[in-house]
C-alpha cells in the first residue's frame, strides 16, 4: 500500500456572475488525477501556472473540498475522514506554502507560529512547548532565541525555515511542499533544498513537492509527474525523466528549460510552442494538450487520453504516459509509431 | 565618435532615506556595443535594476540619485543632457521592458493606442499610420491575429502576449539599445522560450544591444555575450559567458554556479549552497560587500574593496585572494570538478 493515493482526482471552480452570482461555468483546476507516492520517496508535481499543482495540494489535504474522485493516506479515506479522523490525518499530513511572506501572521511570535500545532492538539505542558519550539529552530538551522521574535525580523530565506519547522512541529508523516523555494534567491534556494534533504532523511518523511520550476523538482523528487491544464501527462522516475520524455508536452518543456552551461545551451535544440496555455475554463476537447502538440493528429482531438503504464526506458522506470503519439526507446533509439497508441483511449471506447 | 555604443564608468547610485544611505549601485563600469548582449545577474537587492533605471534617468528623485560616474551614449553623457534630450533618447536610442507587463501597461487603454502613442510621441506620423505601425510591431514579435488584436484591452491579453505588447512597443522606434529587466521571470518557460527568441530576432533585425537583467543563470548562458556579476551594488566579475562559467574568479560567481541545480545533472549530487544572509543594504562594509559571507575572506577584505585585476582578455574581478591562491580554492568545486574533467 502506499502511503498516499490519489485517484480520479477532480477538483472544479464555479465561475459566478452577475448579481445573483448565477454560476455559469466552471474551471477545471484538476480534472481527474491520479499518482501514488510511496512512503519516505519524493514526488514532484510539475507543471506551468495553471496547470491545477497547486490545487491537487490543497485538494489532497482537504484545505479544499474536493469535486470528485479519492485520497487515501495510509488506506483511511481523506474525503469522508470524520472530523476526528481528520484532526488525526492533519497531524500526519502538513503543508509549507509558497509565500514566505503571506503564510507567518506578522502578528505572531515564532513560537506561537511554530507552537500553534501543538498548542491545538493539546501536546505537552507550556514548558515542554517551548523546548520543542527550541529544538525545532535548532532543527531548521535557526537559533532557540528566535522564538521571541516576529516574522518581520527574518529574511525571506528564514521565513521559509520557520514555515518548515511548523510544518515538522507535529511530526508528520507526509509534507506537501507548495513552491517552498519559487520566493528564494538562488543562493538561498539551495540551502533550503539541502535543508529539506537532510530532514527527510532523519525524519523518514515523504514530500510532494510541487513547483513550476524543472530544474528544482528534478533536482529533488524521485519520481516527478508532469501537469498540463489539470491532467497529469506522464509520471516519471526522476533520474529518466531528462533523456527519456515519452510526452511531447515534457519534451518541450525539458527543452524550453536552459540551463546553466553554454556550451551545453548552444548544442541544444530547442522546442518552441506556439500559442499559450489555454484557459482551464474552457479546456480543448480531446487531449488537453493537442492544439499546441507538434505530433497531434485526428485521434487527438477525439478524447483525452488516459494514464496507463508503458515500458520505461530503463529498468526500473514505473512510467506512465496518457498520449496516443508517446515516444519510445528501444535499445536507447528514439521513436515514435505512426499507429496511434490504444491502450491510451477511454475505457468506454475501448 | 565614440567606441562603444554605450560606455558605462564608475555609475554610483544611492538611495537617502530617514534610515540612512543605501549605496545601491556602487562604482559600476561597463560597455556595450552593437549586436552585443550584456547580462546582468545578481541577486535581490544587488542593484541590477537600480543599475539599468540609472541609465534611463528614471531613478525616483528623491530619495534616489546619481552621484557620479558617466553615462555615454555615443557623444552624449545620459547624466548631464537636459529633460528634453533624455525624453528623446527613452524610446527613440533606449528602450526598456520591464518584469511585470501587467504594471506596465495602462489597464484602460487599448494595446493598439498605446503603441500608436508611444511611436506618435518619437515620429512624425498621423493617428492613422501610428494605429497601422501598433498593427504592424503586433504581428512582427507574433501576436496572432494582430489587425484585430490591436483593439484588445491588456487584461484580455495573457502573460506571454503582455510581454510581446510590451517589446513591440520598445521596438516602435527601432532603438539602439534595449534593456530588458527580468523580462520573462513572471512568465512560465515554454513562454519565455517564445519571448527570448522574440528578443533575439529584433535585436538580429535592428543590430542593437541589449542590456538584460535576470536572476536566471540558464537564460544568461543561453543569450548573453557577456556577464556582468552584481553583488549588494558593486560589479564583483565581469567578463565573456564562458569565462564566467567555465574560468569565473570571484567566490560569489563561483557559489551562484555551485548552488544550481540542473536539469541535466545525471546523478543526484547535493548542492553546495552560499551560507549566511544576503547582505543588509543599510550597513554594507566600505570594502567588499560578499565579505559576510565568503568562505575564503581574509584581512583586508571588509575594509578595502579591491583594485579590478584583468585575469582574461575582457574578463575582470575584484578580489583580495591573490590568484595563486584563487584557482586551487575553486577546483574544490563541484561545478568545476565536472568542467576540468
Amino acid at each position: 500500500m502506499s502511503l498516499l493515493e490519489v485517484t480520479g482526482l477532480k477538483k472544479h471552480f464555479p465561475i459566478r456572475t452577475g448579481v445573483l452570482k448565477r454560476t455559469t461555468g466552471w474551471v477545471y483546476a484538476v480534472d481527474g488525477v491520479s499518482f501514488e507516492v510511496e512512503k519516505g520517496e519524493t514526488m514532484g508535481l510539475v507543471g506551468e501556472s495553471g496547470g491545477g499543482k497547486s490545487t491537487v495540494g490543497r485538494t489532497v489535504l482537504r484545505l479544499t473540498t474536493a469535486t470528485g474522485g479519492g485520497v487515501t493516506f495510509e488506506g483511511i479515506d481523506v474525503m469522508k475522514a470524520s472530523r476526528g479522523q481528520m484532526q488525526k490525518l492533519r497531524r500526519d499530513m502538513q503543508i509549507v506554502f509558497q509565500d514566505p511572506y503571506a503564510s507567518l501572521n506578522p502578528r505572531m511570535r515564532i513560537r506561537a507560529i511554530v507552537g500553534e500545532g501543538l498548542t491545538i492538539h493539546g501536546i505537552g505542558t507550556e514548558a515542554e512547548r517551548k523546548k520543542r519550539v527550541a529544538e525545532l529552530l535548532e532543527t531548521v538551522g535557526l537559533s532557540a532565541e528566535h522564538a521571541e521574535r516576529y516574522p518581520h525580523e527574518f529574511s525571506g530565506g528564514q521565513r521559509q525555515r520557520i514555515g518548515i519547522a511548523r510544518a515538522l512541529a507535529l511530526n508528520p508523516k507526509l509534507i506537501i511542499l507548495d513552491e517552498p523555494v519559487s520566493a528564494l534567491d538562488v543562493s538561498i534556494r539551495a540551502q533550503v533544498l539541502n535543508l529539506l534533504e537532510d530532514l527527510q532523511d532523519e525524519f523518514h518523511l515523504t514530500y510532494l513537492f510541487v513547483s513550476h520550476d524543472l530544474s528544482v523538482v528534478k533536482h529533488i523528487s524521485d519520481r516527478i509527474a508532469v501537469m498540463y491544464l489539470g491532467k497529469i501527462v506522464e509520471i516519471s522516475n526522476s533520474a529518466v525523466l531528462y533523456d527519456y520524455p515519452q510526452h511531447p508536452y515534457t519534451e518541450a518543456l525539458l527543452s524550453a528549460v536552459p540551463i546553466p552551461d553554454p556550451h551545453t545551451e548552444r548544442s541544444r535544440r530547442r522546442i518552441v510552442l506556439e500559442g499559450d496555455v489555454p484557459s482551464p475554463a474552457n479546456p480543448p476537447k480531446g487531449c488537453v494538450f493537442h492544439p499546441r502538440c507538434p505530433r497531434a493528429q485526428e485521434i487527438c482531438s477525439t478524447a483525452m487520453p488516459r494514464l496507463v503504464a508503458t515500458p520505461g526506458a530503463v529498468a526500473g522506470d514505473r512510467h506512465q504516459v496518457a498520449c496516443y503519439f508517446p515516444a519510445r526507446f528501444v535499445g536507447g533509439e528514439r521513436h515514435v509509431d505512426d499507429e496511434p497508441f490504444r491502450d491510451v483511449l477511454p475505457e468506454d471506447q475501448v | 565618435m565614440a567606441d562603444h555604443l554605450l560606455e558605462v564608468k564608475d555609475l554610483s547610485t544611492y538611495f537617502f532615506t530617514h534610515a540612512g544611505v543605501v549605496k545601491a549601485v556602487n562604482g559600476v563600469s561597463f560597455t556595450l556595443d552593437r549586436n552585443e548582449t550584456i547580462g546582468i545577474v545578481g541577486e535581490s537587492g544587488s542593484g541590477k535594476t537600480v543599475a539599468a533605471l540609472s541609465l534611463m534617468r528614471l531613478v525616483p528623485d528623491p530619495p534616489g540619485k546619481v552621484v557620479e560616474g558617466s553615462l555615454m551614449l555615443g557623444d552624449r553623457n545620459l547624466r548631464t543632457i537636459s529633460d528634453d534630450e533624455m525624453r528623446a533618447v527613452r524610446g527613440n536610442d533606449i528602450a526598456m521592458i520591464f518584469q511585470d507587463p501587467m504594471t506596465s501597461l495602462n489597464p484602460v487603454m487599448k494595446i493598439g493606442k498605446q503603441i500608436a502613442e508611444a511611436v506618435r510621441l518619437h515620429q512624425d506620423k498621423s493617428k492613422r499610420e501610428a494605429w497601422q505601425l501598433a498593427v504592424d510591431l503586433l504581428a512582427r514579435v507574433g501576436i496572432p491575429d494582430a489587425a484585430k488584436r490591436v483593439d484588445s484591452y491588456p487584461f484580455e491579453f495573457s502573460g506571454g502576449m503582455r510581454q510581446r505588447a510590451m517589446i513591440a512597443m520598445a521596438i516602435s522606434c527601432n532603438p539602439d539599445i534595449l534593456i530588458a529587466d527580468e523580462p520573462t521571470t513572471a512568465l512560465d518557460v515554454t513562454i519565455q522560450a517564445q519571448i527570448i527568441e522574440v528578443v533575439r530576432e529584433m535585436q538580429a533585425q535592428f543590430d542593437s544591444g541589449v542590456i538584460l537583467i535576470t536572476h536566471d543563470l540558464g537564460v544568461i548562458a543561453e543569450i548573453a555575450d557577456k556577464v556582468m556579476v552584481m553583488y549588494g551594488g558593486r560589479t564583483v566579475e565581469y567578463g565573456p559567458v564562458d569565462e564566467i562559467f567555465y574560468n569565473a574568479h570571484h567566490p560569489y560567481t563561483w557559489g551562484l554556479l555551485a548552488s544550481l541545480p540542473r536539469l541535466d545533472e545525471v546523478e543526484k549530487t547535493r548542492l553546495t549552497p552560499i551560507e549566511g544572509q544576503p547582505p543588509d543594504l543599510l550597513t554594507l562594509p566600505s570594502g567588499c560587500p560578499f565579505v559576510g559571507r565568503c568562505p575564503y575572506q581574509r584581512a583586508p577584505c571588509r575594509d578595502d574593496w579591491p583594485e579590478l585585476e584583468i585575469v582574461a582578455e575582457g574578463h575582470g574581478v575584484h578580489c583580495w585572494i591573490p590568484v595563486a591562491e584563487r584557482l586551487p580554492l575553486r577546483v574544490e568545486l563541484p561545478h568545476f570538478k565536472e568542467s576540468v574533467a
